[in-house]
């Protein structure tokens, strides 16, 4: 006798589908604590962590979660698979240093003013190559980085290779952890929302299908500049955090660790689901801190569990949860 | 005054001259049927007309206006719709969402009130019913990756509509739909011709299109061969040597 695995939704997931204002309790606990749980354990890491080095790792790893973010938020909505989160990050760092060290602008205005100016900078700088898909478009977002790395390196503007030093730190430690844990929450729950509105929905066709969406009247190149600046923007905050807090920037800015590292996090946590990528860097930056004590086997076992994991969940963490979350699964006989 | 007029166009792709100096004209609620061998050039004049494609040479008039080599958003924001040959949906939206995206679009954005089960999606669920969605069911709702063939160009249709097109272009509409699908879809098309809407079809299945088109264009090879109603179409012997056959 045949069988096949059937997969019916929860009858509470079913009630909670839309309509909320005759819900009970319970319904409304279904719906909100897949929400506010990861968000209270996010904020209250910090705290559980031990001393400054947890927090320092619980501070990386927002910062990779924000790229792999990005890195998520522009597929999704312009179906352009970027290799080049490292150029976002680096010119948000190297603009977040030279304004405090240049201009003496404290840290959270060269945040403010980074990540707006590296968005522009950077959007202005793949402009050029919006209308290139595929790998195309990745090969040109890889070589950014490295193009501008070499550029610094040679012509030793902007402190070359010894990079800038001496930049201020955040006022107290409690900003410098909380600044971008909240930063990350904000931005994953309003990036969430957005997709869901009408523009948002207008993004996601265009990576869907971009004919059709020039012909129902949407200029595709200003939608996909305004996802990009979004998107790079995100990485550019990401890159002038990491600056104030090590009060220093230098050519590994631009290294390839940034541009790969979020790629791997949105897998693991399932692409094309916005929190997935930030479920993903929470599982594996801190992952290769744990793994320190095993000395040279770490790559290995680090490496290891990666393929395991797209080997054995290629949907990514988040979507199958929420897949057994909202779904009975039960053999049948057919 | 004509609608839309197609002076001279020429395409080559390479060394094959897709589109040879065609002319033609649409006056204001013609319907104008585009048939041809497979590689004859139509699908190029439609692409030419909605922007996909920019023409070598000629010129490309709607309401009295230049528009040709225009990128395809303005041409449609103009008020020029079309369907693909191959339906491309987005596939990853719900049926009514698809139409999200030109309700959106500048031309109509300013007519709609957006937001979750604003008028956008009220608008777009008026439109699925229109061109045959049932409204009390599921399908509207579901993703368009799940529709079959015949909902797919339906859903294809409903998204120019959404548009409020003055003219109104169909690749291959028929395509791929059962009898009993074709034998609905042709009311529907009669229907916006009442309306007052102006149509180029470009189709394979000649006995709708000739019960529909008040005016023929024969192509071959990238050239007009014939011009007239279809009923002179059907008596044309050039027409009939390089086409129909001996049918008809």
């Amino acid at each position: 006798m045949a069988r096949r695995l059937e997969r019916i939704d929860r009858p509470i997931k079913v009630l909670t589908d839309d309509i909320y204002a005759l819900s009970s309790i319970w319904n409304m606990l279904y719906v909100a604590v897949p929400r506010i749980f990861p968000a209270l354990l996010v904020l209250l890491m910090p705290l559980l962590s031990p001393g400054a080095y947890g927090e320092r790792v619980v501070i990386i790893t927002a910062i990779y979660a924000l790229l792999a973010l990005s890195w998520d938020f522009i597929s999704l909505s312009t179906g352009l698979v970027s290799l080049g989160q490292a150029l976002f990050f680096g010119v948000g760092a190297y603009i977040a240093g030279l304004l405090n060290l240049h201009l003496g602008l404290s840290p959270i205005l060269t945040l403010a003013l980074a990540t707006v100016l590296g968005a522009s900078f950077c959007t202005a700088l793949l402009a050029p190559c919006l209308p290139l898909r595929g790998i195309y478009f990745a090969m040109t977002t890889l070589v950014y980085p490295l193009l501008i790395a070499r550029v610094i390196e040679a012509t030793a503007i902007v402190g070359g290779t010894d990079g800038l030093v001496g930049i201020d730190s955040f006022p107290n430690a409690w900003v410098e952890t909380y600044l971008v844990l909240i930063f990350l929450l904000g931005c994953g729950f309003g990036l969430r929302r957005f997709m869901t509105t009408d523009l948002g929905l207008v993004l996601r066709s265009i990576s869907d299908n971009d004919q059709a969406a020039r012909a129902s009247g949407v200029n595709v190149t200003s939608h996909k500049l305004i996802a990009l600046w979004i998107g790079a923007a995100l990485g550019a905050f990401a890159g002038a955090y990491f600056t104030h807090l090590y009060m220093f920037v230098g050519l590994s800015a631009f290294s390839l660790d940034l541009s790969i590292l979020p790629i791997a996090c949105a897998v693991v946590g399932g692409m094309g689901t916005l929190a997935g990528p930030v479920v993903g860097a929470f599982i594996l930056v801190p992952l290769a801190e744990m793994l320190r004590d095993l000395g040279t086997l770490r790559i290995v076992s680090y490496s290891l569990l990666l393929v395991a994991l797209v080997l054995f969940k290629p949907e990514g963490l988040l979507s199958y949860l929420k897949r057994r979350y909202e779904q009975v699964e039960r053999w049948v006989e057919v | 005054m004509p609608l839309l007029t197609v002076s001279e166009v020429s395409k080559s792709f390479g060394g094959i001259k897709a589109l040879d100096g065609i002319s033609f004209s649409v006056a204001e609620n013609d319907v104008l049927g585009i048939i041809g061998l497979n590689g004859s050039g139509k699908t190029t004049a439609v692409n030419i007309i909605s922007g996909f494609a920019k023409p070598g040479s000629g010129q490309v008039r709607f309401k009295d206006r230049d528009i040709t080599g225009l990128p395809p958003h303005r041409i449609a924001g103009l008020g020029i719709a079309r369907t693909f040959q191959t339906v491309r949906p987005f596939h990853n939206l719900p049926a009514f969402k698809n139409l999200i995206v030109p309700l959106y679009s500048p031309r109509i954005r300013k007519f709609t009130e957006g937001g979750r089960w604003g008028d956008r999606d009220a608008v777009a669920l008026d439109l699925l019913e229109e061109v045959g969605f049932e409204r009390d069911s599921y399908v509207p709702y579901k993703p368009a990756s799940t529709l079959p063939h015949g909902y797919l160009r339906r859903l294809e249709l409903a998204r120019c509509l959404a548009l409020k097109p003055d003219l109104l272009m169909t690749d291959e509409l028929f395509s791929g739909l059962s009898a009993s699908e074709v034998g609905s879809m042709v009311p529907l098309i009669e229907k916006l011709q009442t309306r007052g809407m102006t149509l180029i079809m470009v189709e394979h299945r000649l006995r709708e299109l000739f019960r529909l088109a008040n005016k023929i264009v024969v192509m071959d090879r990238g050239r007009k061969i014939a011009e007239g109603s279809p009923s002179e179409i059907v008596e044309n012997s050039t027409v009939k040597e390089t086409y129909l056959g001996a049918e008809l």
